[in-house]
């Protein structure tokens, strides 16, 4: 503690010789957009940490200017004075306002200054901040920090940036050891990298296109993984729109167009309960998972009802139940749009759901996407579960299978009917929380996607949970590597096309169900 | 109903300040109201966007009527659903001019819309007014369109994308739904970028359906067309509903507005309304008028919409302000014509000048276009636009685009 | 499916049918001469009466094909309306290739999209419409071909019921999409508007809008008589038979794949009609057309009307539509759930539609 003391009192003087260029280069930030750019970097040349909470504020819109010029840094609902630290009111302060070049040269600065930090996420942040602005004078500083630097994903990032600032000097030598570290990588940044310095520098061009071409052999492996993961996230998206229609198109026959509908009135579950979970803060953040839950109460109770109030009635008409339940869409839509309004609704993604995941061979995919196709797969299984495992799974295949016979063997065919659609409805306000992560919640979220979930339940094969598992993932992996060569909506229609003559080819589907089943 | 409103024009028959005298007299409601059709569609895909034109035409329609009325007589909406039919629209509108015998119509979003009325409204003489940004390449006597034309909108943000502050892009991939005004606004930029010597190569242009909602690839597309070693910028034409699935796969991909910025024309703060926009703080839209602008007009539309609305939280946009500038201009022509008959108010209307909330007074001009400031504005965590770019004052429309060489030889009138 | 539908009504009900029907069509005729008669004539009709009775008419045409199709043959095709649009297409192609050089830019051959899309030729699929009869032969071929394939594919397969009805909702799905795309040459979203004239008539006039309404007449009562014509022969008896019971009708000996063909494809081409003489009217065709939502609710028509009975498929095309014309404008918030209340309604209580109803209606009262 003393010798602490004795250390803060010798840094005083040059302390007080740094305040001065300090605090000259503060006012400058909340200048014009040149004048910030070069407060910035004066700044970031001084080195002196205090800078990067100020610098960060400014980058996270937190900084303002008082009435007086003072500037302050607000978080959350208090204020201090940037300096000192002291409490301020920012009744009349002012935020400070930045644009994209103010917000690349702090991204730069704040690398440089947070490559010492202590909390890892930080230094990788900076890592990736100093390869993104790479300058020849970040060598020094970048092989510090990497012979400080243990974790070898924040590592690997470090030799990268410390091969783009070499790329980026003025000696050839330097240079070649930095195209050497470059084609080690398998990204696209450090591809753009070299090609930048290979314009600029010619003379090295025959290097950089070996670097180039080795990372190009990379990436062509890691992109046709990532159009795998696309195709798969796709798919998973599609069986979720799709699970609750095999269940009650391909059990129960009925052609349930509000299908849609139900999707819709799950994400809007999602919304209500993200909505009414805000005030209490220790549920706030699960209020994702919560929803899964609450929305499937939701579309299995309107199911439900809409089985009991009118499906039954029109049961052995399939036909029939099409156009009534299209009549029933319909109102819920504008009763939706009624209650909600027609604009979209904001349901914001938990942490754990945003940004990119990085898996081996830099296949880069998606968090949202992600899980969304494990959560997909969850629900398949509970699917599963549920038909093949409990008592109400048994009596619903019965039904299915004899109707007859099995109210003979006491089994209240209407009650099993209720519980049968109510189930089917409850997964598609499922797939409605996951698709509310991905899309608009709009009272029209359900209408694009029924189509598709028909399509998928067909051509797997109808009653065939399996069938509806490989239907959309390959329909799903098919688009996704089409889409490059035909286009968006070329690759949709030929997919379409093929469906349709796979259909006249195997009517019952992939995995057509046999025996006396099919006859139906 | 009549007797609130004398009541209230007595108390504010001072302050009439935006509308000329003469339309401030004893006889208010007296005479058969004055209608005012409102063609927006209230269900369907474009409901999304239109409904809230339609709630900006009835608060002004309120508004009006708040201060007087309109030739001494009162101001009455008429409001039909097209249903985000196209030929339905064409319907309506013949139903509106004909039946219900309106005075001025406000409608229409899509170009498709606006196509499909466009008879309708030549033949029967009526007057229409557009309140949306679209691709141009139109002028017609009986249509008064007061959002931008693409000069007054796309050439602007692109050539700020290749500024110095916008970061100096050379390389440019155009996104765009598959429609008319993607395709019409990405030719012409093509030819401007050409103009400004960016080569082929370095421009990728893709279309995708409307509401497409599956942005996995292209974005990814567009991160490997940004690994070419020159900096990259998007222009984005995606319309309204794709918008929300876009910037959550770029937010998702982590493309950050310092390495690859997007610049929006169709996205504004209602489509932010429903996204997290803290991934997207920086990306930019362009337009000619953003909630966030400084000036008493501005506060003064926010305050009246946001009470008509009753909801504090509700954003204004782009097309809103359009359509209110479009109303106020339309009752000043019709004091000035001294009549609601299409011909005289048409002529009336040339020159006819409002302060509208964007800052700036705007004026009619005889290509039946407004003169417009273009602002580019980079998108905030709160869901507002932060102003980091505007021209110095209104510039007038060029609904015949000079880049598109047939307009040369276009035969005039 | 074996229910009935198409049992012979009582003959007194058949004569009152028909003279409902005359009278309907003739007091349809009227229209346009009524509204030729001055503007403050108590018997005035306004164009706006007529240009969207003429617009009903085209769909009652729609209707009618549909009922062949369902009610008649048990095809339940969701992707009629894409038919319909494929007749409109070739019609407009028709009417845009007649602007001439009328279009913004002067060009003396290109529509205006194609010349601000940048096309320096008119592409192939082009050539040839600028001649009416040729533009006609292709409004019935083209939605007649398609349905041969789709037909020809399916039939033989034996995809029947529901498999069918989503196999045409895709059919009909597919081409919207591709519709959309401006690469295509059809205009994409926008489609073809701003039409001149037809047959050297200027549209937009009061001969013209009477000409289009007396054609679309005609082609409805032709239509009528066509279908009436063919459900009393041999063909519409086995026809009904394969309805009711493919397997036994094949069993005895009946070609159903070829019976079904064969109307599949008359009904897609009078669809096909349908749409051609709808375009002109409304001045518009664009690829929302073909949107699946679009057939859906011309089938709710027929079903809305009665299935089986062609007077019941005109019936419910005006009934429904003039419903939805009058409650878009009064009640703008809430028209969509009477729409959608009448249809559930109708499919629970009123099986065989309307025609039904005034059926089970009379025969009280005889009773």
């Amino acid at each position: 503690m003393r010798l602490l003391f004795l250390f803060l009192l010798l840094l005083v003087p040059a302390k007080g010789r740094a305040q001065d260029a300090f605090g000259a280069a503060l006012p400058g930030l909340a200048g014009g957009f040149a004048q910030q750019v070069e407060a910035a970097e004066r700044l970031g040349a001084l080195g002196d940490p205090r800078a990067v909470p100020i610098l960060r504020a400014l980058y996270d819109g937190r900084l303002l200017r008082g009435a007086d010029g003072a500037l302050l840094i607000r978080d959350g609902e208090r204020a201090t004075v940037a300096v000192t630290g002291a409490a301020a009111d920012a009744a009349e302060a002012e935020q400070v306002r930045i644009n994209n070049r103010v917000r690349a040269v702090l991204r730069g600065v704040l690398g440089r200054l947070s490559l010492v930090s202590s909390d890892p996420a930080e230094r990788l942040a900076a890592a990736e901040a100093v390869f993104r602005s790479r300058t020849a004078e970040n060598i020094p500083l970048l092989e510090a920090a990497l012979a400080r630097e243990n974790s070898a994903r924040i590592r690997e990032r470090l030799e990268l940036a410390l091969g783009a600032s070499r790329l980026a000097a003025g000696d050839d030598a330097e240079r070649r050891a930095g195209i050497v570290a470059l084609s080690a990588s398998a990204s696209t940044e450090a591809r753009s990298v070299l090609l930048e310095a290979r314009a600029a520098v010619p003379a090295l061009s025959s290097e950089i296109d070996a670097a180039v071409a080795a990372i190009d052999r990379r990436l062509a492996v890691r992109r046709a993984a990532e159009t795998f993961f696309q195709g798969l996230s796709l798919g998973s998206v599609l069986l979720l729109a799709a699970l609750g229609l095999a269940v009650t198109f391909g059990v129960m026959g009925v052609i349930n167009m509000a299908h849609g509908e139900f999707v819709m009135l799950g994400a809007y579950t999602t919304f209500v309960m993200q909505e009414a979970l805000r005030g209490i803060p220790a549920l706030a953040p699960w209020s994702l998972p919560l929803s899964v839950p609450a929305a499937f109460l939701v579309a299995a109770a309107c199911g439900a009802a809409m089985e009991r109030g009118l499906i039954r009635h029109l049961y052995g008409r399939p036909l029939e139940t099409l156009l009534l339940t299209f009549g029933v869409g319909m109102m819920i839509q504008q009763a939706v749009r009624l209650v909600f309004g027609a604009q979209n609704r904001e349901v914001s993604s938990p942490p754990w759901m945003q940004g990119t995941l990085e898996l081996a061979f830099g296949v880069t995919v998606t968090q949202n996407r992600l899980w969304i196709l494990v959560f997909s797969l969850v629900v398949l299984g509970l699917t599963v579960a549920a038909i093949r495992l409990t008592r109400f799974g048994l009596e619903m295949r019965a039904v299915t299978q004899n109707r007859r016979i099995a109210a003979a063997m006491g089994i209240r065919t209407g009650r099993v009917d209720a519980f049968t659609f109510a189930f089917g409805s409850g997964i598609a306000g499922i797939a409605g929380v996951a698709l509310s992560q991905i899309d608009n919640v709009s009272p029209n979220l359900g209408t694009g996607y029924i189509i598709d979930s028909f399509m998928v339940v067909v051509f797997g094969g109808v009653g065939s949970l399996a069938g509806t598992l490989v239907g959309a993932m390959s329909l799903g992996v098919i688009n996704k590597v089409l889409e490059p060569y035909a286009g968006v909506v070329l690759a949709k229609v030929f997919v379409l096309v093929a469906i349709m003559l796979f259909i006249q080819r195997r009517p019952r589907g992939l995995f057509a169900l046999k025996g006396r089943a099919a006859e139906q | 109903m009549t007797k609130t409103l004398i009541t209230r024009r007595s108390v504010i028959a001072g302050a009439g300040a935006v509308l000329a005298a003469p339309s401030i007299r004893p006889s208010m409601a007296q005479g058969a109201p004055i209608k005012v059709g409102v063609l927006h569609s209230l269900s369907g895909t474009m409901a999304i966007s239109e409904t809230a034109l339609r709630d900006t035409v009835l608060m002004m329609v309120e508004w009006i009527n708040g201060r007087g009325g309109l030739l001494g007589r009162r101001v009455e909406a008429v409001v039909v659903d097209p249903a985000s039919n196209w030929p339905l629209f064409a319907e309506k509108a013949r139903e509106l001019l004909q039946v219900h015998k309106v005075d001025v119509t406000f409608g229409c979003w899509t170009s498709v819309s606006r196509k499909s009325v466009l008879p309708v409204f030549e033949e029967l003489n009526g007057m229409l007014f557009y309140p949306v940004q679209y691709e141009g390449e139109e002028q017609s006597r009986n249509i008064f369109y007061t959002g931008a034309a693409p000069n007054q909108q796309a050439i602007p943000a692109v050539e700020y994308l290749m500024s110095a502050d916008g970061g100096e892009a050379k390389r440019i991939a155009l996104l765009g739904t598959d429609y008319v005004y993607p395709r019409t606004t990405n030719r012409i930029l093509r030819a401007f970028l050409i103009s400004k010597g960016i080569p082929e190569a370095d421009i990728m242009e893709e279309y995708t359906p409307f509401g497409h909602s599956d942005w996995q690839g292209i974005v990814a597309r567009v991160k490997r067309f940004a690994g070419e070693g020159k900096k990259t910028a998007i222009v984005s034409t995606i319309n309204g509903d794709a918008n929300v699935p876009f910037y959550r796969e770029l937010g998702n991909q982590g493309i950050k507005a310092e390495d690859i910025p997007s610049v929006a024309f169709s996205v504004g703060e209602e489509e932010l309304a429903g996204i997290d926009t803290r991934p997207l703080v920086g990306h930019l839209a362009a337009w000619n008028y953003f909630m966030s602008v400084q000036s008493p007009a501005n506060t003064e539309f926010k305050n009246l919409w946001q009470a008509y609305i009753k909801n504090p939280r509700r954003v204004t946009n782009d097309p809103m302000e359009a359509t209110l500038v479009g109303f106020k201009m339309w009752a000043q022509a019709v004091a000035k014509a001294g009549s609601t008959a299409v011909d005289p108010v048409r002529e009336a209307m040339y020159g006819q000048k409002v302060d509208a909330p964007c800052g700036y007074t705007l004026e009619m001009h005889r290509n039946h276009h407004l003169s417009k400031p273009v602002m580019i504005g980079e998108v905030q965590a709160d869901g507002q636009f932060n102003i980091v770019w505007k021209t110095p004052g209104p510039i007038v429309a060029e609904n015949w685009s000079p880049f598109i060489p047939e307009n040369a030889s276009r035969r005039r009138g | 499916m074996s229910v009935a539908l198409s049992a012979p009504p009582p003959s007194r009900l058949r004569l009152g049918l028909r003279a409902g029907l005359g009278v309907a069509v003739l007091l349809l005729a009227a229209l346009p001469t009524l509204n030729a008669l001055p503007a403050d004539h108590a018997l005035h009709v306004s164009d706006f009466i007529v240009s969207v009775t003429g617009k009903w008419i085209c769909y009652a045409i729609l209707a009618l094909s549909l009922d062949l199709a369902w009610g008649y043959a048990g095809i339940l095709s969701l992707g009629h309306g894409a038919f319909f649009a494929l007749g409109g297409y070739a019609m407009g192609m028709h009417l845009m290739r007649l602007i001439g050089p009328r279009g913004a830019y002067g060009h003396p051959v290109l529509p205006d999209f194609m010349v601000f899309l940048g096309y320096t030729d008119l592409p192939w699929f082009w050539q040839g419409f600028q001649y009416f009869p040729y533009a006609m032969l292709m409004v019935l071929l083209v939605p007649g071909a398609l349905a041969l394939v789709v037909g020809f594919l399916a039939f033989r397969s034996r995809i029947t019921g529901v498999y069918l009805s989503i196999l045409t909702q895709a059919m009909t799905y597919a081409l919207m999409l591709a519709f959309f795309r401006n690469d295509m040459g059809f205009g994409g979203n926008n489609g073809f508007t701003d039409f001149k004239e037809l047959l050297g008539m200027p549209l937009g006039t009061p001969a013209a809008r009477a000409m289009l309404f007396y054609a679309s007449l005609v082609a409805l009562v032709g239509s009528f008589l066509i279908c009436a014509a063919l459900t009393r022969t041999k063909y519409g008896r086995v026809l009904t038979a394969i309805r009711d019971a493919e397997s036994r009708a094949r069993f005895l000996g009946y070609d159903t794949t070829q019976h079904k063909l064969f109307a599949f494809v008359l009904s897609a081409m009078l669809a096909g009609l349908a749409g051609a003489l709808y375009v002109p009217q409304v001045g518009i065709i664009n690829p929302g057309e073909f949107s699946p939502g679009n057939s859906i609710e011309a089938v709710i028509w027929v079903a809305v009307g009665g299935r089986g009975t062609l007077a019941g498929a005109v019936l419910g095309a005006f009934s429904v539509n003039a419903l939805k014309t009058w409650l878009t404008s009064a009640a703008p918030d809430l028209w969509l759930f009477v729409l959608g209340g009448l249809f559930v309604a109708v499919t629970l209580f009123l099986p065989r539609g309307l025609i039904g109803l005034f059926d089970r209606l009379r025969r009280r009262r005889a009773s």
